[in-house]
């Protein structure tokens, strides 16, 4: 399959392997951002093939893991209204909040349905002007795109029995974040491929300098990863603190600017929470006030609904890279997919999951 | 006799379901003369009495039920009905069963389709007679609009167990070779790529068939195989782990060796599913000796169901009740159960 199993083949893939161990002469602590990474690093067993000096620590990319368990509150409140269709990405339906899930809501009479694009819940919203279309706008800078375009559409239509749920957070800042901690380990960062398709990477090229770090944009295949790895072990052995883009098939400097600005007509730049981690300034986007009216949490007054996590949970730490999932006292006992304590244990991309998925009792592999 | 008609509306202008077809009446036999007995007649049904009165050949009988809710009940590939008679004649043969009667139980959403409802029941001829089973007794009821997502079908089936066959999920021992009869996941993907909401086109169609008669020309080969399933919903992956967990013993697979047709593939890289967790409904799990295994695969390969047969794997005595799969990297993973349904990734 064109544009996939050249980036699976075992060949190149072994080349840059010995390329990581001839060239690493000390260790390195590099952070993949994205959960969609972390998944694909597991899932191959990259991590297994590297050399000790190489580790890999699992970053907060993942939308599902860092949703606020407040937003999952006032979502599953919506979710559960007569005369609602709650619709939201498939991921999203198994998040807990603190005693039940959408699948739970829907099993109760709630009309909650997977969509996979905002674009289809707003369809829904044409085909039932009857009832109230709640969509669940979660995500990175990949999917801003379309959820701001949902919203330009409905506001331009008319379309009033619309809203949406918006928990967007954005990178850059999150990565500031973990670099400006105390507990910091993280010497490079693997960005995001697709977050950067969309935002390119050229507002990486700050962060790169303030803090001294390099930063590689690469893909979600074992081959980018691996020359993702390569890349930046390069870039720390020679001291150069650059962004270096190794996605060039899909990641511009510039990034995709109709994407850019149809964000920016929708959504304002918000301080904002995220599950585990807290308050990270300027991390999140939020509606502008153009387009109040399709706010879900406002509308169905839900804003006063708060909530807080199981204190056993160690996400926070696995989020930022100073916990390692395996090395959580409750990872695999207390919690596991089937009772998850936080959500990096439930979503697939959660790197708690992809552990306990492809990894636990590694010592027995 | 003749039976003036008590409604002076003529009984089959309806062209959908109505809650007086399963209500026992006039309309629910005009439903069984004009809709299921034209296709599924035999001397069995055509007594229209309560039950079926069988004589079963010596032996074990093996005995199994399953019900078929599949949406959208038509797809690429197949229908409900003919998914109801395989899945059924299936579950017996992996037994090691010669499958022989089965019975049928339609549960029927007011304002269905007669049409579709007639292109089922044809379906469901059409596969039992493929598959060699007789439908020796059957139901009808009708629930009100929203009580049902259409048709609901049961089926149960009885077969003679041949003999010398031992075929149970405990019997794995280390060194046997695991054999799949073909690509993953097709039943599974078309399906989903046929459900309203996925903006994508794909030709995938369902692998919906009976594996009864390539069953029979495996064990009339070789009769000590170990254990044989048919992975359907879970996938290959829960029936590998199921295997595992019933013999406590390790089961290792390559990558390299699964067979994925491309569309399937692009399909579930799409929506980041893994192919070893989508059903299945015409492919076979065998656990064979090894010294068998060759004897196996040029017999299935024969055989239009089998055409794409490999080992995929081997039993082990490391790891017990666990699967564990070498990628193409040479590095280890596990291959858990899914867990529940399987969801479409955000990103």
């Amino acid at each position: 399959m064109k544009y996939i199993d050249e980036y699976r083949d075992p060949l190149l893939a072994r080349n840059l392997l010995e390329e990581i161990k001839r060239k690493a002469t000390r260790h390195w602590t590099i952070m993949e951002i994205c959960g969609g990474q972390t998944h694909s690093i597991i899932r191959n067993g990259i991590d297994q093939l590297l050399p000790d000096s190489i580790e890999l620590v699992h970053g907060p990319g993942c939308p599902v893991c860092v949703t606020p368990l407040e937003s999952i509150e006032r979502a599953l409140l919506i979710a559960a209204k007569k005369d609602v269709i709650f619709t939201s990405f498939g991921d999203m339906l198994r998040v807990p909040g603190c005693s039940k899930d959408l699948f739970m809501v829907r099993s109760e009479g709630g009309d909650v349905r997977i969509v996979f694009s905002p674009l289809d819940a707003l369809q829904i919203a044409r085909d039932n002007p009857l009832k109230e279309i709640v969509f669940f706008a979660v995500g990175f800078e990949t999917t801003a795109p379309a959820n701001a375009m949902a919203v330009y559409q409905a506001a331009r239509e008319g379309i009033e029995n619309f809203s949406v749920i918006v928990s967007q957070v954005m990178v850059p800042p999150a990565m500031c974040a973990i670099l400006s901690s105390p507990d910091n380990r993280v010497q490079g960062f693997l960005a995001a491929g697709h977050v950067c398709a969309i935002m390119g990477y050229e507002e990486y090229e700050p962060v790169a300098r303030e803090f001294n770090v390099p930063i590689v944009p690469t893909g979600f295949e074992p081959v980018d990863l691996l020359a993702g790895i390569l890349k930046t072990l390069e870039l720390l052995e020679e001291g150069r603190s650059e962004v270096v883009n190794l996605y060039r098939r899909v990641v511009s400097r510039e990034g995709n600017r109709f994407a850019q600005e149809t964000i920016r007509k929708v959504f304002e730049v918000r301080d904002r929470q995220w599950r585990g981690i807290g308050l990270i300034p300027g991390s999140g986007l939020g509606l502008r006030p153009d387009f109040s009216r399709f706010d879900a949490e406002k509308k169905f007054n839900v804003t006063h609904i708060c909530a807080s996590e199981s204190p056993q949970c160690k996400s926070g730490s696995v989020l930022q890279g100073i916990l390692k999932p395996d090395a959580c006292p409750a990872f695999a006992r207390e919690c596991t997919p089937e009772h998850p304590l936080g959500a990096t244990m439930v979503s697939s991309e959660g790197a708690c999951a992809a552990y306990y998925n492809y990894h636990r009792n590694a010592y027995s592999l | 006799m003749t039976i003036a008609p008590a409604c002076p509306l003529p009984l089959m202008q309806h062209e959908t379901v109505q809650m007086a077809h399963g209500a026992g009446g006039r309309l629910s036999q005009t439903l069984m003369q004009r809709v299921f007995m034209p296709h599924l007649h035999n001397s069995f049904l055509d007594l229209l009495d309560d039950q079926a009165k069988l004589e079963l050949p010596a032996g074990r009988t093996a005995f199994t039920t399953d019900t078929y809710v599949v949406s959208p009940v038509f797809f690429p590939g197949g229908n409900i009905g003919e998914l109801a008679v395989n899945g059924t004649v299936n579950d017996l043969a992996v037994g090691g069963a010669i499958p022989l009667y089965l019975s049928t139980g339609f549960v029927l959403e007011e304002g269905f389709s007669l049409v579709a409802l007639e292109t089922i029941v044809m379906s469901m001829a059409s596969a039992a007679q493929n598959a060699g089973v007789i439908i020796v007794t059957g139901d009808t009821k009708v629930v009100g609009k929203g009580q049902c997502d259409s048709i609901f079908i049961n089926t149960s089936g009885i077969g003679t167990i041949r003999e010398g066959v031992n075929l149970s999920c405990c019997n794995l021992k280390k060194g046997d070779c695991i054999i799949l009869s073909g690509t993953v996941g097709d039943h599974g993907m078309a399906i989903m790529t046929s459900r309203e909401g996925l903006s994508f086109q794909s030709h995938i169609t369902s692998d919906c068939a009976a594996l009864n008669g390539m069953i029979g020309k495996v064990l009339d080969a070789v009769p000590m195989i170990h254990a044989m399933r048919d992975p359907t919903r879970g996938g290959v992956a829960a029936t590998l782990n199921e295997l595992a967990h019933s013999s406590s013993v390790g089961i290792e697979i390559n990558e390299t060796s699964i067979p994925v047709k491309p569309d399937v593939r692009g399909a579930c890289e799409l929506l980041g599913i893994d192919p070893l967790h989508v059903a299945n409904e015409g492919k076979l799990v065998l656990v064979v000796p090894a010294e068998c295994s060759e004897t196996v695969l040029n017999v299935m390969r024969a055989h239009e169901h089998g055409r794409d047969a490999v080992i995929i794997g081997s039993v082990v005595n490391d790891h017990p009740g666990m699967v564990v799969m070498r990628t193409v990297f040479g590095s280890r993973r596990i291959v858990d159960l899914p867990l529940g349904e399987q969801l479409p990734r955000i990103c």
